[in-house]
Formats: C-alpha cells, structure tokens, sequence
C-alpha cells in the first residue's frame, strides 16, 4: 500500500506541548496537545503521538464519509472509537501510576505510615479505576483532557475522603501523588493505536448498533486508514525550550517566525499578530508571505501575560477561565493604574473594600493587561489590517472585548481574527517550514549553516 | 477677596487636573498673536517667557488621569512614568496649545525627551536648557547668560516682538511676588497645618503651572487669607519634611494618605520649578541694572539646593537639615518616584547628613499613577506614631 | 585575566593586556610611588592633561566593567544595595561602591589607591555627578567639575567651548597644580595631544576596516578591546600609537587574506549577517553573549558604544596647537552627549556606510543616558534605512539582569527574520 507523505511541526511551549501534522497539499491533518514537563523529549513524543492519532481518525472520518452508506454514522462512529482509545491510555497510566505510587511508599522517611499508606493507595487507585469509564463515555464532560489534570482532582477527593489527620494525613498521600505523577508523566506509555483500535474496533461497532454487513465494510476501511503509512518527509520543532527538542538545529525555528507564518496561513490576509502565552507576549508583523517584518516580545515581566489572570483567579479563588464571563458582566468602568502581578493581591483587596464589585474590578484588570499588549503592539509597528490575537489568552471573552475596543479606539476600524485552534499556530508554522524546506532546499541549508 | 476655601480648592483641583489645558486654550483664543510655552520639570527660568507676553505651562506628567496608551512604545519598562504620560499627552494632542517647549537638565530621561520632541514634533520650538553646574559669576555665570540671552533671542523670533529689559523686569517682579506668595503660603502651613493641608496647598501651586502669574498671584493671596480664616479644629500629628526630587509627582491620593496616616506635611520639595529661586531677586530699592544679570545672579546665589544642581563646595543634605529644624519638624519622608535615579542616587547622600544630626527618616517609592497605597499608609502611620511616641521635642 | 581575553591571541591584544597591566600595577605602586591619580569618566576624559602631570587616570566605569567580565560585580552590587542604594539606580555606581567598601580591591586583585582628585568630567551622563559626589564623601580629596554642556541643539557652539576652556584654566588645571605641585606646561599637553591624533587615525582605520566584505574585525564585541587603550590611560601615549598601529597592521593582514574576525572560537569565517549595535555591551555575560552572535556568523560591523569615549570617525582629531579648546570639543562631540536626532543619524549613516543587514539595540537597564529614547531610534532608523531593527534587553554588571534564554530568542527570532527576508517567496504554504 502506499503511503502518504506528511510534515511534523512540534511547539514545545511552557504550558502545552502542541504537534501538528500537514499532508502533501497543505492540510491540516492531524492535531496533537499534551501539557508540558519536565522531559521535554517525552513531551514532544506525546504530542506527535496524539497528533499522529489524529491524524488516523482524520483519515478514517474521510474514508468513511466517503462511503455513501457509512458517510451518516461517520459522526457518532468515530467519537465512540476517540473515547475508547482515550479510556485505555488512561486505564494503562492508572496502571503505572499505581506502580509509581507503590515505588514513591517504599521510601524509608514513610516506614512508619506502613502497611496502612500502600493499602490505603491501593484502594484509591481501586477507586480511580472504577470510576475511569464514566470520563469517557460520549459526551462526558470533562474539565481537561490531560491525565494529569484528571488524575490529580480524583486523587484529591479520594485522598481527601480517605485521610485520617491523626492516622493518615491528607499531605502525606499527596506528596506521595506529586512524586508518583511526574514519574508517569515522562514515561512514554506503549498503548498503539493500531493495536487497540484492531482488538477493539469489533466490539465498538457491534456496540454502535451496526448491522453486520455494514460492520464488515466499516472495519475493512477503518483498518485500511489505521495501516497507511505516514512517511514523515520532514519536522521542525519551535517553543520555549526548542533548543532541546530531539531535532537537529537545522530543523529548529524561532517560535516568533512559526507563529507568524502559523497565523499567516491561518488567516492569509493578517498582518499583525498578537500572542499572549501563559509567560510571555509577542507583537508581530508579517508581510503577505506570512514573512515576519518586525516583533516585540515581552518576556520579562508577567504583567500583561497569562499568568498575571492565573494570580488573580487564585486571588478570588476562582478558576481562571471564569474570570473573563464575570468580567463580561461588569456595569461600570474602573480603572487600574497598575498590572504589576506583586501588587494584584493587595489592588484587588482594596478596591473589594472600597465597595468596587468584582465584576467592574475584573473588567478593569482585563482593559488593564491589553493596554500592556497594545504598548507590545505599538512598539512592534502598530496594528494593521487585519489582526490575529492568538493564545490561551484569546478565548478570554472580555480580554478580546478590552482588545477590540483599545484598537478601534487607536487605530481605527480593523478586522481582527480569532480561531478556537490558535493554540496550534506556532505548531502549524512550523509544520508549513518543515513542508516548505522541502521546496527549497539549498536556502535553506544556508540558512541552517 | 475672600472666597469660600472649598470653592478656591474645587478650582484648583479643575485647573490641576484639566489634562486638555483648556484654561490655557482659553487664553490663547483670546487674541491672535498669543503664545504657549511648555515647560517640563523641574526648573526653567520662565520669568523670560512671562516677559515675552507668553504663557509658560509646566508640563508635569497626567497624575493617575492620563491612560497610556501610546506613550509606554516610547520609554522601556524600567525608566520612570512621567515621560511617558507626558508624550501621551503630546501624541494625543492635548499639548497642541504649547508653540513651544523647554527641557531643562534634570536628568538623561528629560534631557533625551527633548531630542524625542524634536522627532516627533518638528514644527515646535524646542529647547533644552543647561543649568550651569560651575558657579563662578565669570564662568558658570557667563555660560548660564548665554543660555537664557538665546532663550530670549528664540522666543523674541518665535513671537516677533521685542522682549525689552523692561518688560522683563517686570515679569520678575511678577515672579519674584509668586515666590514670596508661596513662601508665606508655606509659612502658614508650617504653622497650623491644619489650617492649609499640603492635599490643598498642593493644587494651589499645581494650579499656578496652567494660570497666567498675575492669577496664579490672585489665587494664592486668596487661599492662604481664607485657610488662615478658615475654622478647622487643630489635630496634632507628627510634623514631618517630604523630599524627592519631584519631577513625577506623586499622586494626590498619595499626599492624602500620608496627611491621613498621621503626618502633617509642613515643608516639601514638590513643585519646586516656579520657586526654585528662595529670595527676591529685584532688591526693595528697586531693579538695577541688566535683568539678565539678575536672573543669572539669582541662580548662582539664590536656587534652593536640588538633584539636578551640582552641590561642589557645599554639604549635602545640609540644606534639608535645615529645613527640618526651621519647620520644626520631626522627621523625613523620602519619596521617590520608581527609576528614579536624581533621587535615588541623591538619597543615601541626604540620609546621611540627617542620621548625622539624628534626625528619623523612612523612604518609600511611588509613580504618578499609583492607585493603591496600602503599603504608604501603613509605613507612615508607623512613622507618624514612632515619631510621636519617641520624639524629644 | 584570560577570561577577559579571547583566547585566540594576536600580537596586539597581548600587547593590550600587558599595558593594561602595567597601569593597574603602576596605580597599585602608587602610594609607595608617590604617584598622584586622578579618577575620571571616559566620556570626556583628559588623558594628556592628567598624564602631562605625571598623574594616573583611574576609570571607576573601567574597573566595574572589568570586575563584571570577572564576574566580581553580583555580589558588589549587592553590597551596595545593602547599604541603602536602590535596585533602580545604575550598576556601574553600585559596583564600585561595593568594591569600596570591600576595600577596593581592583579586577587584577591589586589595591586600587585612593583619588587625589576626582575629576568630575561631567560629560553625556547624570549619573557621573551622582557618582562623584557619593565618592567624595567617601574620600574627603579634591573634587573639581569640569560641565560640559549638552549638544541639546544638534551642534556644538563657541559659547560651549568657551565654556568647557575656562572652566579648564581657571579650575581644573589650577586643581591638578594644586594637588601635584607641578605647574601646567601646554606644550606637555600639545606633544601628547600631537601623539593622540596619529592614534587616532589607526583607530579610525581599524574600525572602518569593517567596511570591508567579509569585515576582518568585529566591531562591537572585538570593539571593546580595541577602544580600551585609547578610551582609559593611554591617548597621548607611545604605548598608545604602538598599540594602534600593530593592531593596524594586523587588520591590514586579514584583510589581504579576506579573513573574517578574531573570536574565543576561532575566526569567523563565513559571514552572514552585518549588523550595527546601539547600546553598550553586558560584561557580565560578554563571552556568552557574543557567542551567540558569532555562532550564527553575525559580525557586528560597526557600533555606537565604540564612540562613548569619543567620536573620531567623523573627522575629529586631537589638535595640538589649540590644546584646551581641542579637548573641549573633544569633550562635546563623546557619543552620550549627542543629541537623539544625531545618534539616529549616525546610526543611518553607519547602516549604510557598512552596507549592514540590520542594527540591533542592546537596550541597558543601568544606563538612562544611553536607553532613553531607544525606543524612538529603532522606529526611526528602520524607517530611514529599511532595515530591520532588533531589541534586546540586558544590563551592564548585574549578573541578575541577563537572561540568555530571552536574549537568544529573541537574537535568533531577529536573525531569522532577516533570513526569511532574503530568501525568494517559498512554495505554497
């Protein structure tokens, strides 16, 4: 059979490590994210991993819909078979992360919990097992889609619920958590894909109501997608921490110029580009090419970025994506003078205690961090028609609100682009330079040298 | 004249905070051939632009008014905040009204401000003014002449009218009564702070850098008769010196939470630009002579001690200690604007001078748009009570 | 002291670092010596002046440079912020005032002496004021202005001439007599300021050298040493002129063998980028910082920092037979005292004249005189010249404000960026 050509490019960011995969007209195919750790090596292995999954139910969601009987049940079919292969990573991380558990209790300084501490773990992973499939049935609504976020809030309430203070303390249990999961975060899990989908896919079909004929011609096809090979013709990795990414340096591209392209190819006619990461903020501007012409970052100082809204959920002890929809309901304007992330506690206590709702507070906070972007902008070039915001940062309804009406205010009408996929921009830029070196080989060797 | 207190401070506030200069706008509409010339902290001789027939405006920054919006693409995050509300004013156009403007040398971040203004605003007289750092009246003296004999040769061009030795004179007759207004205004605070709070004391003066003199004259004879009129209660808190340099001004906010935190602020270096000279320079005979030579012999004899001003043979924080015995006070409040470096570097020089004589001193940093004072407030009420309980006096 | 040197040695870097040596060893010697010292800036120094009174110059910038390349400054700055200076002000002052007070001990681990006269050349920078007067406390010696005005309208004046040469014969040399006892001779000052001119032309050599393609020199980190000799005690000496004119030569030979520039790894030898840098360098991280740049093969064609101690490629020469006003106008034209408009045009003029790919600013967080108004010079030159501008951000000697891995991305975005620029429109995307 023959394969297809792809192009890999892998964002190592401070957050989320992202993968995209681009097939040989430029589409995307495939998306992978996994959250960032310590072993940068085994992250960009996640991310490509979970891409390349992608990537598979990309090309089996075609082959199906390309099949006039099956096209109908491609949509409530492949959901079934995601969640199925999602379930039995988890399943397999539970299971090493019982064994890191275990491992983490052998430690002497804990003698004194046993037996009591590794029976104890044992029943709450027990628990966390059980309680596995109900995060995968289809439409299950889950608050992350990372192993760690979920692991972590059902250990606390299990380790919560099983503590004794004077028996068991809580702290005790977790620290034995925080040891165990960074163990089984960089551990490369073995569940393929191809495997599991060829084990499961009879059994899921049957379970989707499919008649046998039609479970026959689903499987033939499902399995055809899942076996074409994907020649990886080329990679290029970028982020925070490229310079460690398994690439060579030739295949290595500053994120500045990846998320310019990204964007460009995102949205062709952009040509400034705002970015607001969880640790830093860059102000671009590319030309028609998605060529960078100019930039600012700001690297330095958390104001301004998304870190300075984690200090203020924490402040209110609220989750941060509930800060931009309580900002969205504020009825008058205040004003805050400063963003320093120092002062954020002691600003936002004393404005509570003047009598300010939070509501207002928080919309001023927002209008006061895209003042520091439109500084970033304004020192890169300005902004121009039309202009991308991109980041964790840009599904923040009221952050965008304070942005539209700073640039209207500024620079006039402009068009300004937002898309659900932004996180993946410095990833696809970098897949389109991995596709594009391909086209131009000695430039880019030059360039390398 | 006597007004109401509250309704001469409700008009100095207006004047103080009217970021669109619209005072000064009024003026100028007023008759055709009229000019404005801005003037940035801390000190530049505007008895000359007085003299031409034009209005000086100190320019000091927008306070906690000023959104800054372009003005942060201009300056990076570790230079101080005046310069950059200063060039959101101008980008914005709000300092439209100015035909001109002078930078005076109170340190690199002013001093390079003025090649930015030359950029960004080509059309505007600017000039940077030297104060002389030598002070022998043949040397520094003949420099610090040649400096404002080109100020007024400028602004003769700039208005195409004569600036005679007369008109002059009479501008620094103006000025000089300004001062002394001010002095006596200080005076009274000094003496019964409560009478004239520096939260309104400030705007006093701060209203004097949009009003032509002979108003600013107006409204300061009027205030400090009415404060002294005035029936607040006595309220005893600590006396205490505020310095720093002060091109940023603090916020009044700031002013208002020291006052009630327990200080009385009964001297200070705020706003220093209009009364940096200390002592009349027209003798009472009368003027004699080339006013010129007055205005240069004030600078060398009569400018009270500043960052900007080399101390050569003197002590420094000599003059500061001073100012604290002379005003009875008890103690000293450093407030310097962040990334200041006048103040800054001028600090740990004063601070000795006052631990030498054993007078108490706390520090604290601020910028112009400070919004939130906790931290102020709790440092000096601190002070405020130490002073009170440990004090001699 | 290697640390302070690229490893690959030429005749003339050898011959730098043992005249350096020689003059902290001869300031060490001082008090047995009886030799009087006059501490001074760089930017508007008198070298022939002091030297033709037998005095030694001492540079307090020089040795907190120096103590930042050997990693001393962290814990002088610290020190001094200790004992009340602020975390805001400038580090140069805050270095030497740690290594005061730990009994200043200069960079080559010599004693440095006390200043019989700290003369106060108050040239492109408030600070100096600032450091002096703080000095003087210290010290209790003979202290003695010298303002030189700013060229705030673009141009140096008679009356700011006249100034600077009054000042200087009525207090300053009358000082310097009063402190070593000896009477001014001019014709000392003319001989030597005779010697400073032809210095002057091999170091005007020199640094257009980078005109060249490939340049043979790198002139912003190779920079920094060539200045040395003539930016601290040695214009208007012999060592000076030979200094400067075995380095000539030696340009001259990379030259004819189209070599690139001398660097801690090895030559440069294949250029790719020529950029002009605003800004003074990091010292604390200088090694690290310049690797990043030769590491990509980007060779800094020209800088401003390398006229901080004056400006002589402009056509200014020391003039002998009008001595004080020569040094005047010397004083005048030290790059920090230009006004903003004349470094941006400097800075356009150097783009061109060195056909550079791009210029990049170095953004200081000490140094107010140099940073204020950066902003400005990167949008002017960029529209002027149409090449792309860099920012990146550091400090002098605080070891706490460098981030090699912000600095490197931001470095390598910027190199990229110019690249892409270069390269024919790629494929589909």
């Amino acid at each position: 059979m023959t394969g297809m050509d792809c192009w890999v490019g892998i964002d190592l960011g401070s957050t989320t490590t992202k993968a995209i995969i681009l097939d040989s007209d430029g589409e995307i195919l495939g998306r992978g994210i996994t959250n960032s750790r310590s072993n940068y090596d085994v992250a960009c292995a996640v991310a490509r991993a979970e891409a390349f999954v992608d990537a598979r139910f990309a090309l089996a969601r075609r082959a199906l819909e390309g099949d006039a009987a099956l096209a109908a049940r491609a949509q409530e079919l492949l959901p079934i078979i995601a969640a199925s292969f999602a379930e039995a990573k988890h399943n397999a991380a539970l299971v090493s992360l019982r064994e890191e558990l275990l491992i983490a209790a052998r430690n002497d300084f804990y003698e004194g919990w046993q037996p009591a501490l590794d029976r104890v773990l044992g029943e709450i992973v027990d628990a966390m097992e059980a309680r596995a499939h109900e995060l995968f049935v289809p439409g299950a609504d889950r608050k992350s889609d990372f192993f760690r976020d979920l692991a972590s809030s059902t250990f606390m309430q299990l380790s919560e619920e099983a503590a004794d203070p004077s028996t068991m303390p809580q702290d005790v249990l977790i620290g034995m958590f925080d040891k165990a999961i960074i163990k089984v975060e960089n551990k490369e899990l073995e569940v393929s894909f191809e495997e599991h989908v060829s084990q499961a896919l009879d059994r899921l079909l049957a379970a989707a109501g499919l008649e046998a004929d039609e479970r026959a011609r689903a499987g033939e096809l499902m399995e055809r997608a899942v076996a074409l090979p994907l020649d990886e013709r080329g990679h290029v990795g970028t982020g925070y921490g490229r310079a460690r990414l398994p690439f060579p340096k030739a295949s290595i591209r500053s994120e500045i110029l990846c998320h310019g392209l990204g964007a460009h190819a995102t949205f062709p006619t952009t040509r400034t580009v705002l970015d607001i990461g969880g640790q830093d903020t860059k102000a671009i501007q590319v030309d028609g090419r998605g060529i960078v012409t100019g930039f600012q970052m700001n690297d330095r100082c958390a104001a301004g970025c998304g870190r300075y809204l984690g200090y203020i959920a924490d402040e209110m002890n609220l989750g941060v994506h509930e800060l931009g929809p309580m900002a969205m309901k504020s009825t008058r304007k205040v004003k805050i003078n400063s963003t320093c992330t120092v002062f954020a506690g002691a600003e936002l206590r004393d404005r509570l205690n003047l009598g300010q709702k939070r509501e207002d507070i928080l919309a001023g906070l927002h209008r006061a961090i895209m003042l520091r972007a439109m500084s970033l902008l304004a020192r890169s070039g300005g902004v121009h028609d039309e202009f991308t915001f991109t980041g964790g940062v840009a599904r923040n309804p009221a952050a965008v609100r304070a942005l539209r009406e700073l640039v209207t205010e500024n620079y006039g009408e402009r068009k300004i682009n937002i898309s659900a996929a932004s996180i993946y921009t410095g990833a696809l830029g970098a897949a389109i330079f991995a596709r594009r070196a391909e086209d131009a080989d000695e430039s880019t060797e030059e360039a390398a040298a | 004249m006597t007004s109401n207190v509250d309704q001469l401070v409700a008009r100095a506030e207006a004047l103080a905070l009217d970021m669109d200069l619209s005072g000064v706008a009024a003026w100028k509409d007023a008759e055709p051939a009229r000019r404005v010339i801005g003037y940035l902290p801390v000190f530049a001789p505007i008895e000359i632009i007085t003299a031409a027939g034009m209005h000086p405006v100190g320019i000091i920054g927008g306070t906690d008014q000023v959104e800054i919006i372009r003005g942060d693409a201009y300056f990076q995050s570790y230079i101080c905040h005046i310069p950059r509300s200063v060039v959101e004013l101008g980008l914005s156009g709000r300092l439209d009204v100015c035909d001109g403007f002078l930078f005076p040398s109170t340190c690199d971040v002013i001093r390079n401000m003025s090649g930015i203004w030359k950029l960004e605003f080509p059309d505007k007289y600017v000039k940077y003014v030297d104060v002389p750092q030598n002070f022998d009246p043949e040397i520094g003296g003949n420099w610090w002449r040649h400096e404002l004999t080109s100020l007024r040769t400028d602004l003769r061009e700039l208005g195409g009218v004569e600036i005679s030795d007369e008109s002059l004179w009479e501008a620094i007759a103006l000025h000089d009564e300004n001062r002394q207004l001010q002095r006596e205004l200080y005076d009274l605070r000094s003496d019964r702070p409560w009478l004239a709070p520096t939260s309104e004391v400030y705007l006093m003066q701060r209203a004097g850098l949009v009003l032509p003199v002979q108003e600013h004259n107006e409204l300061l004879r009027d205030y400090t008769e009415a404060a002294a009129n005035s029936d607040r209660p006595l309220m005893d808190n600590s006396r205490i010196v505020l310095t720093g340099a002060f091109c940023e001004q603090p916020p009044l906010d700031l002013l208002r939470t020291l006052e009630r935190a327990g200080c009385w602020i009964v001297d200070d270096d705020l706003l220093m630009g209009p009364r940096m000279i200390t002592e009349p320079i027209i003798d009472p005979e009368g003027p004699v002579g080339d006013p010129i030579d007055a205005l240069v012999d004030a600078f060398l004899d009569k400018a009270a001690a500043a960052s900007f001003i080399y101390i050569n043979e003197k002590e420094k924080g000599a003059e500061l200690a001073e100012m604290v015995v002379k005003r009875e006070a008890e103690g000293v409040i450093f407030a310097a604007p962040s990334f200041c470096d006048p103040a800054l570097l001028d600090r740990p020089m004063l601070a000795r001078a006052l631990d030498e004589r054993g007078i108490s001193h706390i520090s604290m940093k601020y910028s112009e748009n400070t919004g939130q004072f906790q931290t102020i407030r709790e440092q000096a009420g601190t002070f405020a009570d130490a002073l009170k309980l440990w004090s001699d006096a | 002291m290697t640390e302070t040197v690229p490893t690959q040695r030429d005749a003339s870097m050898a011959l730098q670092k043992k005249i350096l040596a020689e003059h902290y060893h001869a300031l060490a010697q001082a008090p047995e010596t009886g030799a009087k010292t006059a501490y001074t800036f760089v930017p508007g120094n008198l070298t022939e002046l002091i030297r033709s009174f037998d005095m030694l110059p001492v540079l307090p910038e020089i040795n907190a440079l120096q103590s930042g390349m050997r990693k001393q400054s962290g814990d002088f700055v610290r020190e001094a912020e200790k004992l009340g200076h602020s975390e805001d002000v400038c580090t140069y002052v805050k270095c030497d005032i740690g290594m005061l007070k730990g009994g200043n001990i200069g960079p080559t681990g010599e004693h440095l002496p006390d200043p019989d006269i700290l003369l106060l050349s108050y040239t492109g920078c408030f600070t100096f004021m600032k450091w002096f007067e703080l000095l003087k406390q210290e010290y209790d010696c003979e202290i003695v202005m010298l303002h030189v005005p700013y060229q705030g309208g673009g141009e140096i004046t008679q009356e700011m001439v006249d100034y600077i040469v009054r000042q200087l014969e009525e207090q300053v040399i009358p000082k310097l007599e009063k402190v070593t006892g000896k009477t001014f001779d001019a014709d000392a000052v003319s001989e030597r300021l005779a010697l400073s001119a032809q210095a002057e032309d091999d170091f005007v050599y020199v640094l257009e050298s980078a005109k060249h393609r490939p340049s043979p020199i790198d002139g912003y980190f190779g920079g920094v040493f060539y200045i040395g000799p003539i930016f601290s005690a040695f214009r208007g000496t012999q060592a000076g002129i030979d200094y400067y004119r075995a380095l000539r030569s030696e340009v001259d030979a990379r030259i004819a063998a189209g070599k690139g520039p001398v660097t801690p790894a090895g030559e440069v030898t294949n250029e790719q980028y020529r950029l002009v840098v605003e800004g003074p360098p990091n010292w604390t991280h200088f090694r690290e910082f310049w690797k990043m740049f030769y590491e990509e093969n980007a060779v800094c064609v020209a800088s401003t920092y390398t006229k901080v101690g004056g400006l002589y490629d402009r056509g200014f020469r020391h003039d002998p037979s009008n001595p004080l006003e020569s040094l005047a106008r010397y004083c005048l034209g030290c790059y920090t005292n230009l006004n903003l408009p004349q470094r941006v045009d400097l800075i356009c003029d150097y783009v061109r004249e060195y056909s550079a790919d791009g210029f990049l600013i170095n953004s200081v967080k000490s140094c107010n005189s140099f940073s204020a108004g950066q902003l400005v010079i990167l949008r002017e030159v960029e529209e002027r010249t149409g090449v792309p501008g860099g920012f990146i951000e550091s400090d002098l000697v605080d070891p706490r404000y460098f981030s090699a891995a912000n600095i490197k991305n931001r470095l390598e975005s910027y190199l990229q960026m110019i690249e892409q620029r270069r390269q024919p429109v790629g494929a589909t995307g």
